[in-house]
Formats: structure tokens, sequence, C-alpha cells
């Protein structure tokens, strides 16, 4: 039987402006977690739950560190919380990023502001595979921005800001690879972004990452649909998702 | 003896919790964090003739102390919810009630008999109060003699009890619920969502898609309180009270109040454990506020 379960929150630092990292500590939470999964999180206050993604996993440690922007009352309110505190959360929740990938093939991991989290958690694990990772990530402004020395620390990446503070001045699709070069594609961030990303590397099998606001969170109320190209018309974020083939979903 | 029993029009149950309508889909999901076995019933998310496949996203918005939603009925059709997922609930030692909605009379009509095909559903809710749709649920729901048109409508092709499930977006809910028990109605199930909104400062638009959406949660716990408490000093049918019930102690609440069972919603979406832990908490809360069963009491806050 899937268990509602208590998480302690073991480190809160803010790492960007409005931004927040957590890292909680639960070891079954820690064992099952797989790159582009969720928890699914009760904060005190809040009718609805608010589903945030998995950026890290370190199952010696049984912890998960998850990252947060400020944007709205639910947000605000778990920026509150401090160490010691625990969170109520359901969890690992999706369907994550498939890890299967061609031997020695070229990678191209796009994230777009708080979309970048959950590719972290990706980068990581596909750095351990056979194969060439370019990562390409896109904030705001520098003072948004976040993780770019970490994704260097595992493979080539490229920052664009939208003033040009840090990196080069653009989106994320001003600075892609040519679809030749690329085997497959991830990405997570804004739908516009993934709108725009999709059509450029429309020639290439990619997976995004989308993000809806959600209501039960485990695929009961229908809250968090898109339309996709099958029988039903539709899938469920929450747990057919939140990763799709670019070819299955309409944006 | 078992304390929790009730026994409603023609429903017998065997505690008076159930997951409301839309707020459990049809079971599959909660069924892997416990046995649906516990509950009295299933109430099934609303069955349309045809597949639906509901409104634009954002479909649900957070509001003080409750929540908006705007799904749209979303639901696979009549066809497919008795082929496919009743068959799945059934497999459960609970009782399944089966919501109708439709947009004209002869939609109700034919959903409520193709129902009339399976065993395994034992009682129906008329949704006669989907605030989300464009077209039907809510025109039934607010002119009381539209109301006692489509229960009649039901009552005569159906085989089973009918609880007809009233909008709080009237003037006069006793209104109401007089046309619907007048017409031939089992029960009542009261209330459905109240409508409201939000704006999303951002864009400078409704927040939902939908522009509007149904509120629920603990902020329309007084409301349903209060309608639950007028009807049963006017009607005699039996009543499932719902409307922001997240405690055993909320529970109570609605019976004194006169309801004979009720519904829990919203509540799911925080702890997906909340019906069984209800169910477990309440002979306890009985005891202490000096109840022996569910069915003593029953009404017992209504004032002479």
């Amino acid at each position: 039987m899937k268990m509602v379960r208590e998480m302690i929150i073991q480190q809160k630092t803010k790492i960007a402006r409005d931004t927040f990292e957590m890292l909680l500590r639960n070891e079954e939470i820690a064992d099952q977690a797989k790159p582009g999964q969720f928890l699914h999180i009760l904060i005190p206050g809040c009718t609805l739950r608010r589903p945030i993604s998995i950026a890290d996993v370190d199952r010696m440690q049984g912890t998960i560190t998850i990252l947060f922007k400020v944007s709205g009352e639910g947000t605000a309110q778990l920026a509150y919380f401090t160490e010691g505190m625990h969170l109520n959360v359901l969890g690992p929740q999706g369907k994550g990023f498939p890890l299967q990938i061609k031997e020695n093939g070229s990678i191209l991991l796009i994230g777009g502001g708080i979309g970048v989290p959950p590719i972290y958690f990706l980068a990581k694990n596909l750095a351990s595979q056979n194969c060439n990772i370019h990562a390409v990530l896109g904030f705001q402004k520098k003072e948004y921005a976040f993780y770019a020395d970490k994704f260097e620390a595992i493979c080539q990446t490229d920052v664009v800001t939208d003033d040009g503070s840090l990196g080069e001045k653009g989106f994320v699709t001003s600075i892609l690879p040519a679809n030749k070069e690329i085997d497959t594609f991830y990405a997570c961030g804004p739908l516009p972004m993934l709108k725009a990303v999709s059509v450029k590397l429309q020639n290439v099998s990619g997976f995004l990452s989308l993000e809806e606001r959600m209501g039960c969170g485990i695929g009961a109320c229908m809250a968090c649909m898109i339309p996709a190209n099958n029988d039903s018309g539709y899938k469920k974020i929450c747990q057919d998702g939140p990763v799709f083939s670019a070819k299955e979903v309409c944006l | 003896m078992n304390p929790l029993a009730v026994n409603l029009s023609g429903l017998a149950l065997k505690n008076p919790v159930m997951p409301a309508s839309g707020c459990f889909g049809f079971g599959r999901e909660y069924s892997a964090y416990y046995d649906l076995g516990k509950l009295g019933a299933v109430i099934m998310k609303a069955a349309t003739q045809h597949k639906r496949l509901g409104n634009q996203t954002p479909r649900v918005a957070e509001t003080g102390g409750g929540m908006l939603n705007a799904i749209g009925l979303q639901n696979p059709g009549v066809t497919q919810i008795i082929e496919q997922e009743v068959p799945f609930l059934a497999g459960f030692d609970t009782c399944i009630i089966a919501n109708i909605a439709g947009s004209t009379l002869e939609e109700y009509a034919a959903v409520a008999a193709a129902f009339n095909q399976t065993n395994d559903v034992h009682a129906l809710e008329l949704n006669i109060s989907c605030p989300n749709v464009k077209k039907g649920g809510m025109q039934f729901g607010t002119d009381p003699a539209m109301a006692a048109e489509v229960t009649k409508t039901v009552k005569a092709i159906s085989n089973k009890p009918v609880y007809v499930k009233l909008s709080p977006n009237v003037t006069n809910i006793v209104d109401m619920a007089v046309a619907v028990a007048d017409a031939g109605a089992d029960g009542l199930s009261l209330i459905n969502t109240l409508t409201g909104m939000r704006m999303d400062l951002a864009t400078r638009k409704p927040l939902l898609a939908n522009q509007t959406g149904g509120l629920s949660g603990a902020a329309i716990k007084p409301i349903a309180l209060r309608m639950v408490y007028e009807v049963k000093q006017v009607v005699g049918i039996p009543i499932i009270g719902m409307g922001g019930i997240a405690t055993a102690q909320d529970v109570l609440e609605f019976l004194l109040a006169g309801a004979s069972a009720v519904a829990v919603g919203t509540a799911n979406f925080q702890n997906p454990l909340v019906c069984p832990q209800i169910i477990e908490e309440l002979p306890a809360v009985l005891e202490r506020y000096g109840f022996s069963s569910v069915s003593e009491a029953i009404g017992k806050g209504i004032l002479q």
C-alpha cells in the first residue's frame, strides 16, 4: 500500500532571489525517487498540496533535495519552514524521465528557471552512463540563476539570461545546437519555453516535464490534464507524467 | 450490532462515510492507499451519456480555507464506466453510488437507463448542480420545476434509489428540496460546490480557464450545515451531508444537523487516508458526546 510520509527538513538555504533549496530526509522516498518525479507537499494553512520536483537524491544519507521559487501563498508559506520541522509528503509521485539512452549518444538538457532542478537530478544520473551531455540553462537574470556551477562540474553547460546579466543574452532556444547533433533532448521549464523548444527540435526524440496546478496529485481528480495524441484524448500530468514524450502531448 | 451502520432509503451502509463524487475518480488511485471495503459507499465521478474531455486548464485554484475547481465533468461516458470502472469497484465490499449528469432530460434518462443494466450500482446520485459546464446541470438545479421534472424522469426509468444532489447556488434551498422530494426523490445530497472565482494578478485575468469554479473545502462547511439543518426540518427523505468534512467531529456536526450519512470531498486531496481515518475515529467521537450509534445522533441538534 502507498503511504503518506513525514520528511524532516535537514537544511534550508536561499540559493538565489526568491529561491530556496531544502534538504529533506526520508529513506523510503530517497530509495524510490527517480529523476523527473515530484513530491506532493502538504503546507499547513493551504488546502491543496504543492507539487515540487526532486532536484537530487542521496540514497546513502536517505535525503532528497528540492528547490522552490516563492511565487504564491503556498511557496511563501513553505519558505518559513526551517531545519528540524516536518513536512507531510506524498511521493515520489509520477513517472520520471526515461533513462535508457543510445550508447555514446548526444544528450541535450534544457532547463528554464524553476524547471532546472529536475534536469539536474537527470544530468547526474545520465553522467554515470556513456554519453555526451550538453546542458542549456535559462534564467530571467543573474540574481535568479542557480546550479550553473553544479552543471559545469558534470557536463558542458551554457547559460542564457533574458537580460544578458549572466551568460549570453536571449532565450534557451537562441543557442540550441543543430538538430542533427542531438540524439535525445530533455526539457523542463515554463510552457512558452517548452513550446518553442519542441518546435525547434521537432525532428529529435525528446521528453518534456510539464507543470500544472494540481488537486489530488495521484490521478483521481482530473485537474491537471494535458491534451494528448491517444485514444482518450488526454493524459494526467500527475500520474501519467509529469514527463511525456514531446510527440505524445499537445502543448 | 454495528454502531456505525445506517439505513438510508434503499441503501444499507456499514458506516455513514463515503468519498464525494468528483474527488475520488472511480476509486482506483485511492485503492493504492487502503482497502476501499472500509468505506460505507463510494460515489463515483459523474457519468454523462458520451465521453467528455472537460474544461481547459488551470482547473483548480487555492482559496482561503478551500479551493475552486472547474473540471467540467470530464469522464469516459456511461458505457465505459459500466464496463470498466464498476466491475473494479464491485471487487470491494462497499456500496456503489453512480453520479449521473446531463444537459437534457433525454441525456439524464439515457444515463439512468444504462445503469439499470448493472446490479453492482446500488443507487444513483442525480447531479443537477454542476456549476462548471456551460450547458446543463445547473439550470436543472436552480429552478424547482425543472428539478422536479428531471427527478420524475429519472425515477420513472431507474430501478435504483435516486438521491438528488442540490446546488447551494439558489435563493431558497428548501424550495428545491421540497420540489424534488415531492417528485419522488428517495434522498438528497447536500451540498454541491458554491460558484466562485479568483483573479490572477500577474495576467490580470480570471485564474481558472473556465473563469468561475466551484468552491469546496472547510470554507463552505457552515453553509452546508445550515442547508442540511433547514432542509431536514421540512423534508422527510434522508440526506447525505457534504461540504468541508475532514474529521469525525465534522461528521457528528452533520449528523446532528440532520444528515443520515456524509460524503468527504476536498479533504481527500490533503490526506488520501482521510476517509478510513474518520471511520476509525467516529465511534470514539460518538461516545465522547454521548451517542452509542450513528442512527441515534441523526437530527439530534435540531431545536424543536
